[in-house]
């Protein structure tokens, strides 16, 4: 067979390059960041990460998960620090004895998003309870992420300060948990005329908006707040530390935050610096 | 559209699919020097556990890439076994889950194709004086098409796959995102013309290796 010096040829350069692909580059300095999705998705990385790495050598690899995701990566030690958006689980993650020195970097507000319709009559309201009491009283279809995320938490919370179990009354019916990120929802809820719950900064920079519009904004329950939280040394020794702890403080600093407060997306800002944060 | 070209022009992209080339050719390459001699051999020799092997590899053609990249992703982790690798959120590991994957299509489909020639031409080779052993290329070189067709079946598993690689990549920009992570990526951000326009790409990409793959082989006209 003729072919085959050529084919062992041709393995033989795959098998060679697969050997390089698997080999993690020492030269530059890299660490790991688990982040929420919406921080990525929506762009801002992308836009201030290389003014990072120009001025410290270090390149950030972002894994974009929910929240919940994110802070499980980090307790196993898959990832140098966190990034994200659930007071709470990361008030957990603290306790537990995973994460030090949580720094909020930044903060936008979550929206009420729905379809245009409208059939809960809820456009135009500034209290998201009300408007969460009023889709379950008109059995509108919602969607829920049901992932753990930050938003997924956020969406608990107002359910049960509006004194409701949406799963118990709704569940399979009108409130539609379908287990995905912020996108997954948004696409969702364009598809079925639901209402949700997502983040500015994915909702601004999101592209299949289709039927949806914001309904209800402006409620201080609805302030998203942004954390880093470096990794606890005694639990978590990875080598990477100063590097992930060089990248926490550029975020807090005043370049960091300048870089995040000039992110924009067709003229909308994104994400505000936490300076000028509503504590 | 603009947006369409702007993607598909700039270096993120070619990148992108380099790396989606790259870790599929090496996983398939992988998987075919492991299934190509296991698959023959199957066909070959009679061995205890014979049948149950070959169950196992027609069972796999069906195994789930979520379920592993799911335990791939616990034993590479650095708090799991093979953590000092630190392979997770690599290529590498990207490669090793997409050949898990690969190894059982192409061991299954080989062996059937290998079947019938060992019988047809098994006694001649023997009288020959070829061994088993001898005669697994002897055998693969005759069954050469349906070989081919075995493995391009596990190329078109690790190029389409989504499932495996997400878990153990991560799907970071620049370093492990590949056609369909991207794919999946511009879903979720809502842009759906960009995704599409992808996905059509990567069957473009998947119908040039098959191409490649016929003449290569000396595919009949």
């Amino acid at each position: 067979m003729k072919l085959r010096p050529l084919v062992t040829l041709v393995l033989t350069a795959l098998l060679a390059q697969a050997g390089l692909a698997a080999e993690p580059s020492s030269a530059p300095e890299r660490i790991t960041l688990a982040s929420t999705t919406s921080v990525d998705n929506s762009g801002l990385f992308a836009a201030i990460l290389p003014t990072f790495t120009k001025e410290s050598g270090i390149t950030v690899h972002v894994l974009a998960q929910g929240t919940g995701q994110a802070l499980a990566t980090a307790a196993r030690d898959d990832a140098d620090l966190v990034l994200v958006h659930d007071p709470e689980a990361e008030e957990r993650f603290i306790a537990d004895g995973h994460g030090i020195e949580r720094a909020q970097i930044a903060w936008n507000d979550f929206v009420v998003v729905g379809p245009r319709s409208d059939p809960a009559h809820i456009a135009g309201g500034h209290d998201a309870i009300e408007g969460f009491s009023a889709i379950a009283a008109a059995v509108a279809p919602f969607v829920s992420r049901g992932d753990k995320s930050g938003t997924d938490a956020l969406e608990k919370r107002l359910w049960r300060a509006a004194g409701i179990d949406p799963a118990a009354q709704g569940g399979g019916k009108w409130y539609r948990d379908i287990g995905g990120g912020m996108g997954a929802a948004l696409n969702a809820a364009a598809a079925m005329d639901a209402y949700t719950v997502s983040d500015r900064g994915t909702w601004l920079s999101f592209k299949n908006k289709a039927p949806l519009a914001v309904l209800i904004e402006g409620d201080p329950r609805l302030i998203n707040r942004y954390d880093v939280i470096l990794l606890n040394p005694a639990k978590h020794p990875v080598p990477k530390q100063a590097a992930a702890r060089r990248f926490a403080q550029w975020l807090v600093s005043r370049e960091g935050q300048a870089a995040i407060g000039a992110y924009q997306v067709d003229g909308d800002q994104l994400f505000h610096p936490s300076a000028a944060a509503p504590k | 559209m603009s947006d369409l070209w702007q993607a598909f022009s700039t270096g993120p992209f070619v990148q992108i699919v380099v790396l989606s080339l790259m870790v599929s050719f090496s996983a398939t390459t992988v998987a075919a020097v492991v299934g190509l001699p296991c698959g023959a051999a199957l066909a070959i020799w009679r061995f205890p556990g014979r049948r149950l092997l070959t169950l196992l590899a027609n069972a796999f053609l069906g195994l789930p890439p979520v379920v592993v990249g799911l335990a791939l992703y616990l034993l590479l982790s650095r708090s799991g076994p093979l953590g000092a690798l630190a392979l997770l959120f690599t290529p590498g590991a990207m490669v090793l889950a997409q050949t898990v994957l690969a190894t059982p299509i192409i061991t299954a489909l080989v062996h059937r194709a290998v079947e019938e020639p060992w019988q047809e031409y098994g006694g001649a080779l023997r009288v020959d004086g070829a061994g088993r052993l001898r005669s697994i290329p002897i055998l693969l070189a005759i069954a050469r098409r349906p070989v081919l067709t075995a493995v391009l079946a596990g190329f078109g598993r690790t190029i389409s796959e989504v499932g495996a690689v997400l878990i153990v990549g991560g799907n970071i920009a620049g370093y492990t995102r590949t056609m369909t992570t991207a794919i999946a990526l511009e879903t979720s951000k809502g842009d759906l013309v960009l995704a599409l326009g992808l996905g059509f790409i990567l069957i473009g990409i998947s119908i040039a290796v098959s191409a490649g793959a016929f003449v290569l082989g000396g595919e009949k006209r």
